[in-house]
C-alpha cells in the first residue's frame, strides 16, 4: 500500500510543483496573451465543465476512440496477414513505407472531397495516421516468432486459427503494444488537427476559435483540457497494458535476474 | 515402430554444401528406450527433427508404425533441448500442458484429468498456476515432459533435454524419464551427447560417427532393468559399456581428423 502511495506521489509531484510555479508567477500578470492561471482556471470551469463537455469534448473523444479502435483492428489483422508470409511481406513493405511517410494532415483536403467534413472524415484521418505504427509493428512481431515455439506448435498439431490466437498473436503482442502506444499519441494529435479544418465543433476547433475571438484564457484552458485528456488516455492504456502484458514484464524481470 | 532407412541430409548454406547426415539406418521396436549418442556437431538434432517430421531428409525415409513421415506424425511428441523456448511464457504451467489436448479437441473434463496426472507424475502437482518463467530450468523441463506425457504419445523423442540443467537435477530427471517410460509403455528415442547418460538410460545405444554421419555402432545395454544412480553407475558392466561407447566415439573422431589432414 505504501508503495502505491509513493508511486502516486511520485507521479503527481512534478505537475503539482509546475502548476504552483505557474500560479504564483502569473498571479499579477497583465500581459493579454499570458493571463493569470487563476483566470484560466475560472475559464476552464466555465468553459469545459458545462455543456461544452457534451457538445465538444465528448464528440472529439468518441471520434478519437473510433478511429483508434479501427486502426488497432485493421492494423493487427493486416499485420498478421502480411507478417505470416515472407512473399507478401517483401511485396508490400516498400508500399507500406511510402504510405507511412505521408503526413496524415496533408490528406485532409483529399479525404474531405471523398468523405465530406463530418465525423467520417475525422475518423478516417485518425485511422490513416494511427494504422501504420500498429501495422508495421505487428508485421515485425509476427516475423520474429520463436522457431522452437513454432516447432512445438507443429509437433503438437496446434494449427489454423488456434495457432494464430495462442501463438502468433501472443508472441507479437509486445511489439503490437509498442505500436499501439505510438498510435495513441498520434490519434490525439490528429483528432485536434482534423477539427481545425472545416469543422464546426470539437476540442481542436474550439481552441482555434477562442484564439481568433481573443478569448485568451479560454484558449489556454482548451490546451489544459487536451493535456488532461492525453494523460487520462495514457493512464488507461497503462492499466490495460499492465493487465494483458503481465507475463511479458514477469519474463523480462526473470531474465534480468538470471543475467 | 520406428524405421529409419538410408537417411541423408545435405544443407545448402550460402552455396556451400554441408553433408550433415550421410547414411543413417536403424530401427526401434515398440516400447523400446533407445539412446542416440554422438560427438557434438554430428547432426543429432537434425536427425531428430527429420524423425519428428519437422524437416525433410535429402534422401531416405522414416516410417512411424509403417507410415512414411511427411509432416509431424500422429501420436509423436517431442521434448526440445531449449525448454525456455518451448514453453509458452504467456500461459501458466497447466495451460501449457493442456494446449496440445485442446488442439486434439478433447473435452474439458478429460483434459483437466490428464493435465493433473501428468504434472503429478513429474512432481509438479502444486505448480499448476505458476508461470514457466517463475520456475527453475529443471522444473521448466519437467513441465515440457509433463506436456509430452499428457499428450499420450506412442513415440516420444527427446533432444538433449538435460543439456542445460545442473548435474543433480540431471540425475533426478534421468530417473524420472525411466519411470515415465515404464509407466507409459512409450517408444522413446533419447538423443544426448553425454555417454554416461546414454548408457544409464538406454536399452540400446546407437553411436553416431562425426559428420558426415553414419551409425558407428548399435550396442545392446544388458544392464538390469531397474537402474539406480549409485549402483548402476558403479556396476563393472556399466563401466565396460561406457568405455566401449567412449572409444567408439574417439575412433570416429580420429577417422574424421585423419581424413581432414590427408586432404
Amino acid at each position: 500500500m505504501t508503495g502505491l502511495v509513493r508511486r502516486v506521489i511520485g507521479f503527481v509531484a512534478l505537475p503539482v510543483v509546475l502548476f504552483g510555479v505557474w500560479w504564483v508567477t502569473s498571479a499579477d500578470s497583465v500581459a493579454v496573451y499570458f493571463p493569470p492561471l487563476s483566470k484560466i482556471m475560472t475559464a476552464f470551469k466555465e468553459t469545459w465543465l458545462g455543456p461544452r463537455l457534451r457538445e465538444d469534448v465528448l464528440p472529439s473523444v468518441l471520434r478519437l476512440l473510433g478511429g483508434y479502435a479501427l486502426a488497432l483492428l485493421l492494423g493487427i489483422l493486416l499485420g498478421l496477414l502480411i507478417g505470416s508470409s515472407r512473399r507478401t511481406r517483401s511485396l508490400l513493405e516498400p508500399g507500406l513505407e511510402f504510405f507511412r511517410a505521408i503526413p496524415p494532415p496533408v490528406l485532409i483536403p483529399g479525404i474531405v472531397l471523398l468523405a465530406g467534413i463530418d465525423n467520417t472524415m475525422k475518423v478516417l484521418v485518425i485511422l490513416f495516421g494511427c494504422i501504420w505504427p500498429v501495422l508495421l509493428n505487428t508485421v515485425e512481431g509476427v516475423r520474429a516468432t520463436d522457431d522452437v515455439l513454432g516447432d512445438t506448435c507443429r509437433t503438437y498439431r496446434v494449427g489454423g486459427f488456434m495457432r494464430l490466437r495462442v501463438f502468433v498473436l501472443r508472441s507479437a503482442s509486445p511489439q503490437i503494444v509498442t505500436g499501439a502506444r505510438q498510435a495513441l499519441s498520434i490519434a490525439i494529435i490528429l483528432m485536434v488537427i482534423s477539427e481545425m479544418f472545416y469543422s464546426s465543433g470539437g476540442l481542436g476547433n474550439r481552441v482555434v476559435r477562442y484564439q481568433r475571438e481573443f478569448a485568451i484564457p479560454e484558449m489556454w484552458s482548451g490546451v489544459l483540457m487536451l493535456g488532461l485528456l492525453g494523460v487520462t488516455l495514457s493512464l488507461a492504456f497503462w492499466l490495460v497494458e499492465r493487465r494483458i502484458m503481465y507475463w511479458y514484464h514477469g519474463l523480462r524481470a526473470a531474465e534480468r535476474n538470471v543475467v | 515402430m520406428l524405421d529409419l532407412r538410408g537417411l541423408r541430409k545435405v544443407y545448402d548454406s550460402h552455396g556451400r554444401q554441408v553433408e550433415a547426415l550421410a547414411d543413417i539406418t536403424f530401427g526401434v521396436d515398440a516400447g523400446e528406450l533407445v539412446c542416440v549418442v554422438g560427438p557434438s556437431g554430428c547432426g543429432k538434432t537434425t536427425l531428430l527433427r527429420i524423425i519428428g517430421g519437422l524437416i525433410a531428409p535429402t534422401a531416405g525415409e522414416v516410417r512411424v508404425q509403417g507410415t512414411p513421415v511427411t509432416g509431424p506424425p500422429d501420436g509423436l511428441a517431442v521434448v526440445f533441448q531449449d525448454y525456455s523456448r518451448s514453453l509458452f511464457p504467456w500461459m501458466r504451467v497447466a495451460e501449457n500442458v493442456e494446449l496440445p489436448l485442446k488442439a486434439k479437441g478433447m473435452p474439458r473434463g478429460r483434459r483437466r484429468e490428464l493435465v493433473g496426472q501428468a504434472l503429478h507424475a513429474v512432481g509438479l502437482g502444486d505448480a499448476q498456476s505458476a508461470w514457466p518463467w517463475q520456475l527453475s530450468g529443471g522444473m521448466q523441463q519437467r513441465v515440457a515432459i509433463a506436456r509430452a506425457v499428457a499428450f499420450q504419445p506412442r513415440v516420444l523423442l527427446m533432444d538433449e533435454p538435460f543439456a542445460a540443467v545442473d548435474a543433480q537435477t540431471r540425475a533426478e530427471l534421468e530417473d524420472l524419464i525411466r519411470s515415465v517410460w515404464q509407466i507409459l509403455g512409450v517408444t522413446l528415442l533419447f538423443v544426448t551427447h553425454d555417454i554416461d547418460e546414454a548408457v544409464y538410460l538406454g536399452q540400446r545405444v546407437i553411436v553416431l560417427s562425426a559428420s558426415p554421419t553414419v551409425v558407428a555402432e548399435d550396442l545392446v545395454i544388458d544392464l538390469p532393468q531397474t537402474r539406480d544412480q549409485l549402483s548402476t553407475r558403479a556396476d563393472p558392466r556399466f563401466l565396460e559399456l561406457r568405455g566401449r561407447v567412449y572409444s567408439r566415439i574417439q575412433q570416429a573422431k580420429r577417422v574424421r581428423a585423419g581424413e581432414r589432414t590427408s586432404v
